[in-house]
């Protein structure tokens, strides 16, 4: 059951990923993409990770591409992004991305290709069963990891910031 | 003899049909009679009768809109994008009737088979989930708008997006105290953490609850910040173009929001199904249904039965429709916001105060815990006394001078117009 849910959602997931490429209007790029994160949150749910699912959705689904879709809609993007996006470099380049992602995968899928759970996915089963599915990833957030996790808020506030600055800088 | 065990295989699944047949039928039932009470109680604040033609004080008055509205011609603008148009509607009707799926609506059912906890479906995200769904509700909204091809529908999208994600900043906020205090993101646990502090987090959490309210009409695009519909504005704002069932299916949503959303404050702020004394409370505690815990932290089990579940689900369909009574109200009470007082409540009042008042009630509670207060009555005495003298505050900053002082306010007024001559009164 879980198997074929699994295959269900890829084929979302990757339906809605060619989507975005191949969509006319960026609006329905938007939504192709929405489909995406919908599709990997409903992934994340089969693997039992509730809060990233969840996370997942609010966060990207709900406010990043709603921003997206207010910035398409504000600004009426037409069709003059095309010519951005399909020149010879940009194909060239997606191909080399993909070339390495397949290298990536087979190299993944040859050498430990069982799924028997592992001591990591043990420790998160205990962790999951002590701590409950925020604290799972609360916990070692706010103590092992807590110095990464401050350092990444003070580079989005930094990213806030200057993008603060150019927006001035333009309307003066 | 019942036995104080969940229920379990093939009686489960059974169980399970049912109850989501039977509060998903509700919920879709309740939905289309808040339409005719917003009617009727629109026409009463107003001295009007209201619909009262269609069945016994038109109780029948929603069947013959549905009818009608399925009779309708549908409607497809020419130059509207024409997947997207139908779309919309669908993408704002599913995520609002799915949102009620978390909510805790009564205390455990004892059966013959086991117990059966009253929630479809008790996820460990909980509040998250419903977060999820209802912030993939305004797609449906900004893509019904920009699919009409028309510039009222387009700019009430636009409105409906800029106003949703704002608001959801100040609702997710004032939730985090509401999580402080429960200390897990489940709705029973919120229920249950409620019945242990022995009042409800309303009191405690005095203004995230009113912060609360105001993100929860915001978020519902109700009056006062029906921004994305205002009729004296954009015609009718993102559903301008849309006729006969699509149109019904917005305002089904709209509907079903407010529903969730009453629901959901009476489950954060008002205790849920639970009503005062400890007679009724019930909790899973590894494994075991229980009421309680005595002084030295032994476990007393909680005793189900039927007429608890009965008058505990009356209890929290009375705090549901006290909310729901509030959004009619409040529609018929206060006028329409402009837009950038919209914005600006949201970003430069509301914001800020949710941050602030998260910091003291973490503060408080920190304190609380060191001080050695155990979970309970004196505990959310000290919370309320703390949070009240913040909400006070809080009111008359918002206030400023001019409603609650009232008199005084009225007399500084009277001097800025001595300089307008006066009619002379008879008898001088």
């Amino acid at each position: 059951m879980i198997e074929v849910l699994f295959y269900v959602f890829a084929a979302v997931a990757l339906g809605g990923a060619l989507g975005v490429v191949w969509a006319k209007s960026p609006v329905g790029s938007l939504l192709y993409m929405v489909a995406t994160l919908a599709s990997l949150a409903c992934i994340f749910v089969l693997l039992e990770a509730h809060f990233l699912a969840a996370i997942q959705v609010i966060v990207y689904a709900g406010a990043i591409m709603v921003l997206f879709l207010f910035v398409i809609m504000l600004l009426n993007l037409g069709h003059d992004y095309q010519r951005d996006l399909k020149g010879g470099a940009f194909s060239l380049l997606s191909f080399v991305i993909i070339g390495l992602m397949a290298g990536v995968l087979v190299r993944q899928f040859g050498e430990n290709a069982i799924t028997e759970p592992t001591a990591g996915g043990r420790a998160i089963d205990a962790a999951l069963a002590q701590h409950g599915a925020v604290g799972a990833i609360a916990q070692p957030l706010y103590t092992t990891y807590v110095v990464p996790f401050e350092i990444t808020g003070v580079l989005l506030l930094v990213a806030i910031v200057g993008a603060l600055v150019l927006a001035k800088k333009g309307g003066q | 003899m019942e036995s104080l065990q969940p229920i379990s295989g093939p009686w489960a699944l059974i169980a399970m049909s049912l109850k989501v047949t039977i509060i998903f039928g509700v919920l879709v039932l309740v939905v289309a009679y808040s339409t005719l009470a917003e009617r009727r109680v629109s026409a009463w604040i107003q001295d009007r009768r209201g619909p009262n033609r269609v069945g016994p004080f038109g109780l029948l008055q929603p069947v013959a809109d549905g009818i009608k509205n399925l009779l309708k011609e549908e409607t497809l603008p020419a130059t509207a994008s024409k997947a997207f148009f139908v779309l919309a509607p669908i993408f704002v009707l599913v995520p609002s009737l799915m949102t009620f799926a978390v909510i805790p609506i009564a205390a455990p059912l004892p059966t013959p088979a086991g117990i059966v906890d009253m929630i479809i479906a008790d996820v460990p995200i909980g509040i998250l989930y419903v977060l999820a769904f209802s912030s993939l509700a305004v797609y449906g909204v900004v893509l019904g708008g920009w699919a009409s091809n028309n510039k009222y529908a387009f700019l009430g999208g636009l409105r409906a997006s800029a106003q949703m994600v704002s608001y959801e900043v100040a609702l997710g906020l004032s939730l985090i105290t509401v999580l402080m205090m429960s200390g897990n993101v489940t709705l029973t646990e919120v229920v249950w953490q409620q019945q242990q502090l022995g009042m409800w987090f309303a009191f405690p959490l005095s203004l995230a609850f009113i912060l609360f309210v105001i993100s929860a009409f915001a978020e519902t695009n109700r009056l006062p910040f029906d921004m994305p519909e205002a009729e004296s504005e954009l015609v009718t704002g993102y559903h301008t173009e849309y006729s006969a069932m699509k149109f019904s299916a917005f305002m089904i949503s709209e509907f079903g929001h407010m529903v969730t959303a009453s629901a959901l404050m009476a489950t954060l702020f008002l205790g849920g199904w639970d009503l005062p004394g400890t007679w009724d409370d019930a909790f899973w505690h590894e494994g075991q249904l229980i009421r309680g815990f005595t002084q030295d932290g032994v476990i007393v089990l909680a005793n189900p039965a039927w007429w608890k579940t009965v008058l505990t689900f009356g209890g929290f369909a009375i705090k549901t429709s006290f909310f729901m009574l509030l959004y009619i109200w409040i529609r018929w009470t206060l006028p329409r916001f402009r837009y950038d007082q919209v914005m600006a409540l949201g970003w430069k009042v509301m914001l800020p105060t949710a941050l602030a008042y998260a910091m003291l009630i973490g503060g408080t509670i920190l304190v609380l815990d060191e001080v050695g207060i155990r979970w309970g009555f004196s505990y959310g005495l000290a919370l309320t006394a703390v949070s009240g003298v913040a909400t006070v505050g809080f009111i008359f900053f918002l206030d400023r001078g001019r409603t609650i002082i009232g008199a005084a306010g009225q007399s500084r007024q009277k001097i800025s117009i001595t300089g307008i001559s006066q009619p002379a009164t008879a008898g001088d």
